[in-house]
């Protein structure tokens, strides 16, 4: 997109001196265009080819011949619409509750921290050190934490908040839970670099023109810190959506928490339905796709990406 | 403030013993001011006196460490900005980024609920001719223009006191004259208290009715520009405000009318109502302007002072007029500014002359001469830049 934009402007302006510079600029982006059509643009195609299969005449499982069967997608849509329906409801849910954790955090570290450069640097590492430990291990850290045998829900037991027979993993909690806690990192840093810049004086003029510090807040505040909300909403809804760790039987989740990414794993792995499974990856693909230009296009932030 | 209503008029402006620390250094000291309603009231001070913090103090931007804020005799002192019926035009403008003109103006209407707020803030765009450009975003406006919305945005809301926060500095020469036009006209079409914080001597005199020269914390004088400038009362005010020429010596003979000084074995007269201090060692001055230049020893005559003769050191032309150093044994340099009358300066570089003035243009300060300096350049930003750099670097070999 952006190549296709540059290309425009320079075969506009005929100036034999901005020719030149494209020319350097073409070299410069051909590592990433052969990065990009060897390794997203091949396999995209692949996988398009390889939702419209269909089974080999007399072949083994796992064999497929090329075929136009769009009935794939009708297919997958009518069996695991629901997984669908689940991830995206999933996903929504737990960027909302890592937004609402992440503001208040990338707030005190960007303005509140402002005036404690080595204190704002170290809880800004803070934020990451999570990172330092591989995904897998801490999501099934928090399984252990949350199991029927932790002090956690034991706990629960005593004080009669869970019922007799009901677990903590496994459900829909734990798996929001987990891909909350696995994204806030994720929504944190770019709300934080948003407000890092936010200039208080704005703050301040809010105040001298009559808003309580709520309507400040909501007014003044937020809309500036819109493009890293955005951005932050953006990084973690997308990711969460495929996300198959969390939603896992093997991690937080079990067969009635699965998610689009568990169907589609077990597809291609477990079942060799590649089909499927390829058909299921391009809806998912599309879904969000539409699902966050339409985001993006109400928030009226066009020059994001 | 009522919801939904504009200030009648402006309203007084009462500071009861103001002070303000900061930690490690006090910014302000027992301040007591008063601005009537309706008045347009300078600030003026060099950079770190204080002045705009007692802008931000009355603002609600700031808590006062000590003291008492009242506007229109109503206690202020521990209410939130926003419910202060006081508007900032802001230094740097603050207009918001992610609103349109439009939306930065009808903005603080729309707070508090002012029925018809769209019209409103269209009428307060024309009356700063930027109407045109409602549905722009600041970004898009030159500096003179954003600086004219920002007065918009803080008029429209008709608050009794508005506060303007250096407001025009960061425009050029020609612009900001034609803005102090236009804010002293519109401060006496809507009849509000405004109150100007600024360092530059020439903007408060053009425009307010009222100036108080600011220094360290303290209000050094205060009252009408000319009365400032003709009798300032303590070296700070004679130097910041203008230029002068300062002389020190002890008290001869004190008049009913006169008190004449002793200045290294000349005597000159000062008026006795334009002297501060009748005895003892004071320090007296006079402007340059009001200096006139000889080429020959000028004969002695009542009410004329007369110095000299004196060696001119330096000749620079202003166009209206121009600057003569002239060292005199004993006194120093003393700066004489003549005007343009004739084709060239009356003298060149190293002649000799001789200088008088009216023995009426003299004034006497109130300062002790001990601590008064000659020039009070310490006070000034650069100075104090460098006293922070000279510090630093003892610190630093110190160690």
């Amino acid at each position: 997109m952006a190549f296709g934009a540059f290309g425009g402007t320079a075969t506009a302006v005929a100036e034999p001196a901005i020719r030149k510079r494209s020319k350097v600029a073409l070299i410069l982006l051909l590592p990433g265009i052969l990065y990009l059509g060897l390794f997203f643009l091949a396999p995209l195609f692949s996988l398009v080819l390889t939702s419209f299969q269909q089974p080999a005449e007399f072949g083994d499982i796992g064999e497929y011949e090329t075929a136009f069967k769009w009935e794939n997608y009708t297919a997958v849509i009518s069996t695991y619409g629901e997984h669908i329906i689940r991830s995206f409801v999933f996903a929504a849910t737990a960027t909302v509750f890592a937004l609402l954790f992440s503001f208040p955090l990338a707030y005190f570290i960007g303005v509140t921290l402002r005036r404690f450069p080595l204190v704002q640097a170290l809880a800004l590492t803070l934020v990451i050190a999570p990172f330092f430990i591989s995904f897998l291990l801490r999501t099934l850290a928090w399984k252990q934490l949350l199991s029927d045998e932790s002090p956690f829900v034991s706990f629960l037991n005593t004080m009669q908040l869970l019922p007799e027979g009901e677990h903590v993993t496994g459900t829909a909690f734990s798996v929001i839970f987990g891909l909350t806690y696995n994204f806030i990192p994720f929504m944190t840093l770019p709300i934080y670099t948003s407000l890092e810049k936010l200039d208080l004086r704005y703050v301040e003029a809010g105040g001298d023109l009559y808003a309580s510090p709520a309507s400040t807040f909501f007014r003044v505040t937020v809309p500036l810190a819109a493009p890293g909300i955005i951005s932050g909403m953006l990084l973690t809804f997308i990711p969460a959506a495929g996300d198959y760790i969390n939603a896992s039987r093997d991690f937080l989740g079990s067969t009635s928490t699965a998610m689009i990414g568990n169907v589609i794993e077990a597809n291609f792995l477990v079942l060799q339905n590649y089909p499927t499974a390829a058909a299921l990856s391009l809806v998912l693909m599309a879904a969000i796709l539409i699902f966050v230009s339409v985001y993006v296009k109400k928030s009226g932030t066009d020059d994001l990406i | 403030m009522a919801q939904g209503s504009f200030a009648e008029a402006g309203a007084d402006l009462e500071l009861k013993g103001i002070t303000k620390r900061f930690p490690g250094f006090t910014a302000i000291e027992d301040l007591d001011l008063t601005i009537p309603a309706g008045s347009f009231f300078a600030l003026l001070g060099p950079s770190g006196c204080g002045k705009t913090t007692t802008l931000r103090l009355v603002a609600g931007l700031e808590d006062a460490t000590a003291g008492q804020i009242l506007i229109g005799g109503k206690d202020v002192t521990h209410t939130k900005p926003y419910q202060r019926p006081v508007n900032t035009v802001f230094q740097s403008y603050a207009l918001f980024p992610h609103m349109t003109i439009l939306e930065n103006v009808a903005f603080g209407l729309r707070r508090r609920k002012i029925a018809d707020a769209t019209a409103k803030a269209h009428e307060a765009l024309k009356l700063v001719e930027l109407d045109h450009l409602a549905s722009r975003k600041p970004q898009q406006l030159s500096g003179g223009q954003q600086q004219r919305v920002a007065l918009a945005r803080a008029v429209v809301n008709r608050p009794a006191l508005l506060l303007l926060d250096e407001p025009l500095g960061a425009l050029d020469l020609k612009l900001r004259r034609q803005m102090q036009l236009e804010l002293k006209e519109i401060q006496q079409d809507v009849g509000l208290t405004f109150l100007h914080v600024t360092h530059d001597q020439e903007e408060a005199m053009t425009m307010a009715d009222t100036v108080a020269v600011m220094n360290k914390g303290r209000i050094e004088q205060m009252g009408a520009p000319e009365e400032l400038y003709e009798l300032p009362k303590t070296a700070f005010v004679a130097n910041f405000l203008g230029q002068s020429n300062l002389f020190t010596g002890s008290v001869t003979t004190s008049g009913t009318d006169s008190i004449v000084v002793d200045v290294a074995g000349r005597k000159i007269e000062v008026p006795r109502e334009r002297a501060q201090r009748h005895a003892g060692d004071v320090t007296i001055g006079v402007r340059p302007e009001k200096l006139m230049l000889h080429t020959e020893a000028p004969k002695q005559s009542a009410g004329i002072n007369i110095i000299g003769p004196g060696r001119v050191t330096d000749v620079s032309f202003s166009g209206v007029s121009t600057s003569y150093q002239v060292a005199i044994p004993g006194l120093g340099q003393i700066v004489v500014f003549a005007q343009n009358m004739v084709f060239g300066p009356v003298v060149t570089t190293g002649a000799e002359v001789w200088l008088t003035w009216t023995t009426d243009h003299g004034f006497g300060l109130a300062d002790d001469p001990a601590d008064a300096p000659r020039f009070a350049a310490d006070t000034d930003t650069h100075a104090l830049a460098v006293q922070k750099r000279e510090k630093l670097e003892a610190e630093l070999e110190e160690a």
